[in-house]
Parts: C-alpha cells; structure tokens; sequence
C-alpha cells in the first residue's frame, strides 16, 4: 500500500513542466524561434512601457491651464478636464447642457435594461417609445416651459449616439426589406433592389454625405428645407441598409429550402411564412456579422466631420485649434478612441449575449 | 364538367398571385418613376432658379487652384477636367500601395494571432481588438496630428537611417541620381520576369512527365537579381545618389512624401490590417487539422505542408472577404479630403464649391468609386476562379 503510494509521487512531472515554470517554457519559449521571438518582444516593451507610463502618469498634469500644460513634460490630460463640457456637449446651450446628459443615461439605462432577451415585451415596446419621446423633448424643448433648441446646436457625444442610434434602428428593418427584395420572384422589385445595394455598396459614405449636404436641397422644392443633421442621418440610413442587406441575404439563402416548402405547405402566404419562420431563423444565423456592419456604422457617424457636424471628433477637433490647446492632439484623440472603444466593445459583448440567449435549446423529453 | 371545374377556379382577378405580382410590380415601377421625375424637375427648377450652369462643359474650363501633389503635370491654369484627372491617380496611388501593404502587414499579425508563443499571440490580438475599434477617420487625424505636432522641423530632423529624414514636412529620403543604367535595369527586370515564367512552365512540366524536380526557387531569385545586377555592371555600376540635404529651411534632393500622404497611408493600412488579421486566422483555422496531419504522414516537410496543402485551400476561404476589405480600404482613402490629401474627392469638392455643379460632381464622385470598385472585384472574382477547386 505504502509502496504504492511511493510510486505515484514518482511519476509526477518534472517540475520544470509544470506550474509557472513549465507555463513559461511551453507558452514562450518552446522553440528557438519563439525563445529569440519572446526575447525580443521583451526588450521592446521594458524599452517602451517605462516611458510610457512616465509620460501618461507620472509626468503629466491633469488639471491646469493650457499655460502650465507647455510647460509640463508629460501628458497633458488638462486639455480634456478643462474642456470637458464642450467636448461632450458642444455647442449646446450651457445652461441646458443637463438636458442632453439626461437623455442620454435614460438611452444608456434602457439600452441596458433591454439586454435581457425574456424582458422583451410589449411594456418594453411602451417604455421604449416614452423614453424616446422624453428624450425628444428634452432635446429639442419647446414643450412643459424647455427653452427651444436648434438641431444645429445639437454637437459632441448626444449627436454620435442619436446618428448611431437611430441609423441603426431605421437601417435594419430597411435592410431585411431590400434583402427580401433581391430574393424576390417579381423582376422589376428584384431589378430596384440590387441596383440601390450594388450602387451604394460601391461607393464611399463620404458621397452620400456629400450628395446630403450639396446635392440633397436641390432636389427639394422651392421653400422646403430639411435640416442639415436629419439629412446625414437620412445618408448614413441609406448606407447602412444596403450593407444590412447584404448580410440578410446571407441567412436567406442559408435556409434550408425545405423550410419554405414547409410553410408553404402549411398553407402560409407570403407575408406569414416570412414573418414566423423564415426571417426568425435567418436573422439569427446572421447575428453576428449583422453586427459587426452596426459596429461599423457606429464608427462611420465619425464622418459627419467632414459635412461640418460637430459630433465628439470634431469638437475634440475645435478645441485642439483653440491656441491655448493646441499640440496636445495626442491626448484628446486618445480620450475619445477611448469612448469609441468602450461603445464598440460594449455592442460586440451586448450582442454576444443576446446570440447566446437566443441558440435553440433541444428541451430535454422526459423519459419515461 | 368542364364548366364546373371553371366555376371552381374562378377567382377575383386581385386574389390571383401572378396577377397580383404584376400589379405590386407596376405599382413600384410607376412610383419609383415619379419619384426620379419629381426629383429632376425639382433639381432643374432650382438649378435656373439659381443659374447654375447644368452638363459637363466645366470640365473643359480653367480650374484655377492649385493641388499639392501630383504624379502627372499639373498647374492652375489647366482644366477642371485634368485636375479630377491628378485627384483620381492620387488616390489611385493611396489605394494601389496600401493594398499592397495591409494584406502583407494583415497576413503577419493574422499569423501571429495564431502562434504558440503567447506573448505573440496576445499581442496580435490586442493589435486586431483595438485597431478595429477605433473609427478610421480618428486614426487619421491621429497620425497627421504626430507628424505636424510631434515630429520635429526639418533643422532637428528624425534621422533613423543614414539618408532618411522624418520631419513634420514628411518624410525624405535618398533616390539614386539619374542614370541610363536605371531604365535598363527595367528592362531587363522585365526580360527577367518573362524568362521566369517561361522556366517555371517548364519545369512544371518536367516534373509532371518525369517526376524530377527543379530548383524553381532559387534559379528564378538567381534570374530576377542576376540579370539587372548584369545590366547595372555594364553600364559601369553609377553609384551616385541624390540625397535630401537640408538647405534653408527645408530639405532639398532625394525624394519626399508628403505628410498627408504618409498619414492617410500609415492610417488605412493600420486599420485594414487589423481586419484582414481576422479574415486570415479564419481561413488557417478553417482548414481541418487531418489535412496536416495526412500531408505528414505522405512525408512532406512542414514547409511544404504550408505551402502546398494548408496555403492553397485556406487562400480560398480567404479571397472572398479579403476583397471586399481592399474595396473598402480603396473607398476609405476617400478620407483623404479630413486630412487635405488631395484624392478624388478633395479635388471634386473644390470643383463643387467653384462651380456649384453638386449634382455633376457628387455623380463623378459616384461614377468612379463605382469603377474602382467593380474593376477590384473583376479582378479577384477571376483570381477567386483561378484557385478554385478542380472538382471531377
């Protein structure tokens, strides 16, 4: 018995392979190309981590004027401290600025509350549309004594949100429609929708939005305007849709044929075997590709740089002109890569759980 | 009977499907009609309403403005037409090498995602997490902010290679000085080319008829380096260079690229790099372990099992996505105009704000990113069949 003991404490292994030791050789230097590899890698970062970390937090100042930020040899995080408010909320009015920082926690809380796929209900639907009507209110004014706010005051982090937030709402139910199009049996609808999503599949965003702020009132009657952050939504809507669906068209066709012979057989006219068998299964095979064009169209509201819109990017731009503030680029750009990173991180892990609650479970049969 | 079977199929003609198809069909038709003829009405009125010239004549009229970079001749006093002309070859350069440069930047960190060295690994995914998250616009102003902020003026330029300045009016570097030698090293790089090509076929098809094989590798390197080297010796071996020297304030000689340029270039690659990454882990991984395991056991060497089996049938997985990612890096470069690089859009922009022609030059704008991008996909749909697999 004792013997036998003996014995198993013999044939552990060797020290060197396991435990942190036996990590390190089998991840990092298992080979000679890999020890050279690990070697190098390491002198890189005891190169460059130290200084780093020297010039984002130890050197740096975070809360002084532009002045003593020259002066300083780190990182100057002032300019973000010291120009928060506009950076996030631009030019809308000062006082008011609580306005659009509540609408956006309740868009942030709902979003949240909404992670959960049983909570989705017809209450949530109600929830939803009440919280978007407060939240136009509150951006917009004009109702129970709210000062009037001009769209185009509407700037920094709210205009982001509302350009991704609405674009990707509006563009998915366009996008499944044009996908159902292209699948269609009707030559003249199929005709229409893959010319709309080959044309705006092949050119920039960048056109739309040109064709939405130079080209887009003159197609407009005479006295007519629409204002000029409703139209780049309108562009992005667009542009977004066709990539949407592309995708869809993707699930569709990854249907099993039987599928539509069975609703067919079923007795379902068209409307109904799309709507109750084959789009719910469709559309969640192509989850996550689907999301990555969302994530996409998130960063793409960037654009609306280039029309002039102040979103985050560009009022992080008009303050780094401000002479006090300027040539600290690096760290404003880095803040708000920061905030894109956060919002993409957080759609990709949101996704992620609404795939894993929506995978079809085989309930288990009872036995007997 | 046959009445009752009429009876039976009777039907309102708006409950007959194909009936019904053709009027959904006419209905469409006849509002997408009204729509563009509503549209282009609208556009005309406005247009006299304004007296905006409507066609294409401005292309033949003086264009005025100047453009900072150019690969062929260009002044302010030529035409509209010639400066949407300089603004399609730049970008048409931006496109063309940085292409080139993601997908072999994008394949490195793709494999490296996948290497058994941890460190690589993570490191390649922190790479692919965080470049792809960031919008490219950002990214953009990022890099162009380094050079104008960061990198010094050109008295205090970054020399990191003997010859190569780096300085916030971009980058310098030495070019060798004109020399006949050169373009007949040209030419015999092209005679080279064609000469490897015919040895290659050759010994394909010895190897097919008698199983022996031939140092393809090392006797086409041999004809590509040997033959201009050849050429160079000749033509005496010039070795004179033209390289930047700093006169005044500024660099003069050797070659320069532009801090846009560099910007734009640095930004896209970066960017569709990180996506490429993930399209090229994708195929490697998409490609079953058996496969590496069979072309072992027939007694290749590892090298040859990269090469001759899991390359070829992953390279197909990766050729379809990895074309639509060139496009988009091809349609992204028109964030040039953020910057002030002058592609095709920079150029028609400022031809729109000169003119006022928005409807002509957003058309041109459309006309060619659609061209660009139907030529990339003929291109790689007949690259996509040519590696297809052979079935019997």
């Amino acid at each position: 018995m004792s013997e036998s003991t003996v014995r198993i404490e013999e044939i552990k292994p060797p020290s060197s392979d396991v435990g942190m030791i036996g990590w390190v050789r089998h991840h990092l230097f298992n080979g000679v190309f890999n020890s050279i590899a690990t070697i190098v890698i390491f002198g890189f970062l005891i190169k460059i981590i130290p200084d780093f970390i020297q010039w984002a937090f130890i050197d740096s100042v975070w809360f002084t004027s532009g002045k003593e930020c020259h002066a300083a040899q780190g990182a100057c995080w002032s300019v973000i401290t010291q120009n928060i408010r506009f950076n996030i909320f631009g030019y809308y009015p000062f006082e008011e600025q609580w306005r659009p920082l509540v609408a956006m926690i309740i868009l942030i809380s709902m979003l949240v509350y909404s992670r959960d796929w049983n909570r989705w209900n017809k209450m949530l639907g109600y929830a939803w549309a009440l919280s978007l009507f407060i939240m136009g209110v509150l951006m917009k004014g004009g109702l129970f004594g709210l000062v009037p706010v001009e769209s185009t005051k509407w700037s920094g982090l709210p205009l982001t949100l509302l350009l991704s937030f609405f674009g990707i709402l509006m563009s998915y139910p366009l996008g499944v429609v044009l996908a159902l199009g292209r699948q269609s049996r009707m030559p003249v609808i199929k005709a229409f929708s893959v010319v709309y999503i080959e044309i705006i599949r092949g050119v920039p965003l960048i056109t739309l939005l040109f064709m939405s702020s130079v080209m887009f009132p003159l197609f407009l009657p005479e006295g007519v305007t629409i204002d000029k952050v409703l139209r780049a939504q309108v562009a992005i809507i667009l542009f977004t849709a066709a990539y949407i669906a592309e995708v869809v068209r993707g699930g569709l066709q990854a249907m099993d044929k039987g599928q539509y012979e069975a609703a067919e057989s079923l007795g379902l006219n068209y409307f109904q075997m799309m709507r109750l068998i084959i789009l719910p299964q469709a559309l969640k095979i192509v989850i996550p590709p689907t999301v990555g064009i969302l994530i996409s169209a998130f960063k793409d509201t960037s654009l609306v740089v280039i029309i002039a819109l102040y979103d985050i990017l560009n009022t992080t731009k008009s303050i780094l002109t401000d002479p006090e503030w300027t040539g600290f680029s690096t760290e404003a750009y880095i803040f708000i890569a920061m905030i894109y990173y956060i919002c993409c991180f957080s759609m990709s892990q949101y996704s992620r759980r609404i795939e894993k609650q929506l995978e079809y479970k085989h309930t288990p049969t009872q036995g007997p | 009977m046959a009445s009752d079977q009429h009876n039976y199929s009777k039907t309102y003609f708006w409950n007959d499907q194909k009936t019904r198809a053709i009027l959904y069909q006419i209905i469409t038709a006849i509002a997408v009609a009204w729509l563009g003829y509503y549209l282009i009405s609208n556009v005309q009125q406005n247009m006299e309403r304004q007296s905006i010239a409507s066609g294409f004549g401005f292309l033949q009229k003086e264009a005025a403005f100047e453009i900072g970079e150019s690969l062929i001749e260009y002044s302010a006093a030529d035409t509209y037409g010639r400066a949407l002309l300089v603004g399609v070859f730049n970008t048409l350069k931006v496109a063309f090498v940085g292409m080139i440069l993601t997908t072999i930047l994008g394949t490195i960190i793709g494999v490296f995602t996948l290497s058994s060295n941890w460190l690589i690994s993570k490191l390649g995914r922190m790479y692919v997490e965080v470049f792809q998250n960031i919008p490219v616009l950002l990214q953009l102003f990022f890099f162009y902010a380094l050079f104008y902020e960061t990198f010094p003026a050109p008295r205090q330029a970054l020399n990191p290679i003997t010859g190569v300045y780096i300085t916030n009016r971009g980058i310098d570097f030495p070019v060798p000085a004109p020399h006949p030698a050169w373009s007949a090293m040209l030419w015999a790089f092209a005679a080279a080319l064609v000469i490897t090509w015919l040895v290659n076929r050759w010994s394909v098809k010895r190897q097919e008829r008698s199983g022996q094989q031939f140092p393809m590798f090392w006797t086409g390197l041999a004809i590509l380096v040997g033959l201009p080297a050849i050429v160079w010796a000749l033509f005496g071996a010039p070795l004179a260079m033209d390289v930047p020297e700093l006169k005044g304030f500024n660099f003069q000689g050797g070659r320069n690229i532009s801090p846009e340029f560099s910007a734009l270039l640095i930004g896209l690659v970066l960017y569709t790099a990180s996506f490429i990454a993930q399209i090229v882990r994708a195929g490697i991984q998409s490609i079953s372990h058996g496969q590496t395991e069979a072309a072992m056991s027939i007694g290749l060497k590892p090298g040859q099992v990269l090469k001759l089996i899991i390359f070829p049938q992953a390279l197909r997985v990766i050729v379809p996505p990895l074309t639509s990612q060139l496009l988009n890096l091809t349609k992204n470069s028109s964030l040039a105009v953020a910057i002030g690089y002058p592609d095709f859009v920079q150029v028609a922009g400022t031809t729109i704000n000169q003119t006022g022609q928005a409807v002509e030059g957003v058309a041109l704008m459309m006309l060619v990113y659609l061209t660009f991008s139907l030529l990339t996909s003929a291109f790689m749909n007949w690259y996509n069949k040519k590696i297809k697999i052979v079935e019997r």
